[in-house]
């Protein structure tokens, strides 16, 4: 095998943060999406506008206002040592904290396209019928809403397993805990070490191919209305 | 018309001694760079564009084509490696500074000026940069082996990507200490805040930061008239004054 253990305990913590980022963000932004794509609300477009920010902002700098965010001087920080918790800088947690922040809009975006182009009608059908909220969601809009959810995941998944700014600024190159991949080719390159780049560069390629190739397979073709 | 043409050869031969010289500039090194380029303006007519970062960076950029003249360093091994690949003069290569670490705090009163922080060691994180890329790094690492802390200080240590990125993670809080070099904390032979313990030299092998003038400016008066400039009295006063030896 061209890797060596520190590369396979890069791509396992790589892939263990996207899997939690992923998770955590399908279940934080449905609400969120559900309301940005129903509400008649005056904060619908700033609210929308403040998600799309990551989006925008270069990821070393968003990387690196979370770092001065969650560090002692921070509100974050601050707020983290009065209860006498950990910080979050240079652990895998906060790493979550910024994949989430970085990755928000490609949850949000996807759930609240397929929740509007869904409308009111199957939910008036449900509510006509009998169907609680809780069944109406279960039953009729997470089953429609699929192919949003797919793409959420997908998205939030690759995005996470490409991220490099964020860690960089707030991760600290700790192997096993903040050490991704996309810092141990980055360091690799750095070092000149350029075979082990090449190798783990083409790796990643591959296996985030594949994946996508798969995912894309596997969705229902919907080209007929 | 004769005043014109005297005008015009005079203006010729005026511009014909202003060259510049790009220059690629280690990281740690800036703050006196900064200082040192219009002197070394004023002293030769000639100007140096300066661009700051990573010796590693700098090294893979001019392998590629980038286009510097001169390559000023963090450690001596680039500039050799740029001259045995035939990308630099190796007859250039002179040492411009001895680069300084030290193990700085930004709470006053933290560091004491003996180290014995190191050992008494209730901080959670100390900054270190990456040893495999940043020769303050690997100083940094020689001095914890030779105080026999490198195995206590292990599962507390967080590398920076380079020399910058330590200072920044100290100036922050989020590690109460670091190892940084002498410039980026001190001006005027005074360290501007927090608190440090210069690292004596006998714990370290010497940085010793090499400048190289790069094969494309071969021929580049200005390339070498910096290298010269340097190791003059000016630049080395104000070299000395952010900590640097020679």
């Amino acid at each position: 095998m061209p890797f060596s253990p520190e590369d396979w305990l890069a791509i396992s913590l790589t892939l263990k943060l996207a899997s939690v980022t992923t998770v955590l963000l399908l279940v934080l932004c449905t609400p969120l999406a559900w309301w940005l794509a129903h509400t008649q609300s005056r904060w619908r477009s700033p609210v929308g506008a403040v998600v799309a920010l990551p989006l925008v902002l270069p990821p070393t700098v968003i990387g690196f206002y979370l770092l001065v965010f969650m560090g002692p001087q921070g509100p974050m920080g601050r707020f983290m040592d009065s209860f006498g918790w950990p910080r979050l800088p240079f652990t895998f947690s906060g790493l979550v904290v910024g994949s989430l922040v970085y990755s928000l809009p490609f949850a949000v975006q996807p759930l609240q396209r397929a929740f509007e182009t869904l409308g009111r009608r199957p939910l008036e059908v449900a509510a006509t019928l009998g169907a609680g909220r809780r069944d109406t969601f279960l039953n009729v809009v997470l089953p429609l809403a699929r192919p949003g959810f797919m793409t959420a995941a997908v998205l939030c998944f690759a995005h996470t397993v490409g991220e490099f700014g964020v860690v960089l600024m707030l991760g600290g190159n700790i192997p096993g805990s903040t050490r991704v991949v996309s810092v141990q080719i980055y360091d690799h390159v750095e070092a000149m070490e350029y075979g082990q780049a090449h190798a783990l560069a083409l790796g990643m390629l591959a296996f985030a191919f594949i994946v996508l190739l798969a995912l894309h397979w596997l969705q229902p073709r919907q080209e007929r209305a | 018309m004769r005043h014109w043409f005297g005008l015009m050869v005079c203006l010729f031969f005026g511009t014909a001694q202003a060259d510049t010289v790009a220059v690629a500039v280690a990281a740690n090194f800036t703050a006196p760079m900064q200082e040192i380029a219009p002197l070394f303006a004023k002293a030769t007519g000639h100007e140096a564009q300066l661009s700051f970062g990573a010796t590693g960076k700098f090294y893979a950029q001019i392998k590629n084509g980038a286009p510097f003249d001169v390559l000023l360093s963090a450690d001596a091994s680039t500039p050799t490696k740029l001259a045995a690949e035939n990308m630099a003069v190796a007859s250039s290569q002179i040492t411009y500074a001895k680069g300084q670490l030290v193990l700085w705090s930004a709470q006053a009163g933290y560091v004491d000026n003996a180290g014995e922080v190191l050992k008494s060691g209730t901080w959670q994180h100390i900054a270190v940069a990456n040893p495999k890329l940043a020769p303050y790094g690997a100083a940094a690492q020689e001095v914890l082996q030779q105080l026999q802390l490198a195995d206590s200080a292990a599962q507390r240590t967080v590398l920076g990507e380079n020399i910058g990125q330590t200072y920044q993670f100290v100036a922050s809080g989020n590690a109460e200490l670091g190892f940084v070099a002498a410039s980026q904390v001190m001006k005027n032979g005074q360290l501007q805040s927090g608190s440090a313990w210069v690292v004596p030299a006998t714990l370290y092998a010497p940085i010793r930061q090499d400048g190289i003038v790069l094969q494309r400016a071969s021929a580049n008066p200005a390339a070498q008239a910096l290298l010269d400039y340097l190791q003059g009295p000016e630049a080395r006063t104000i070299m000395q004054a952010y900590g640097y030896a020679f």
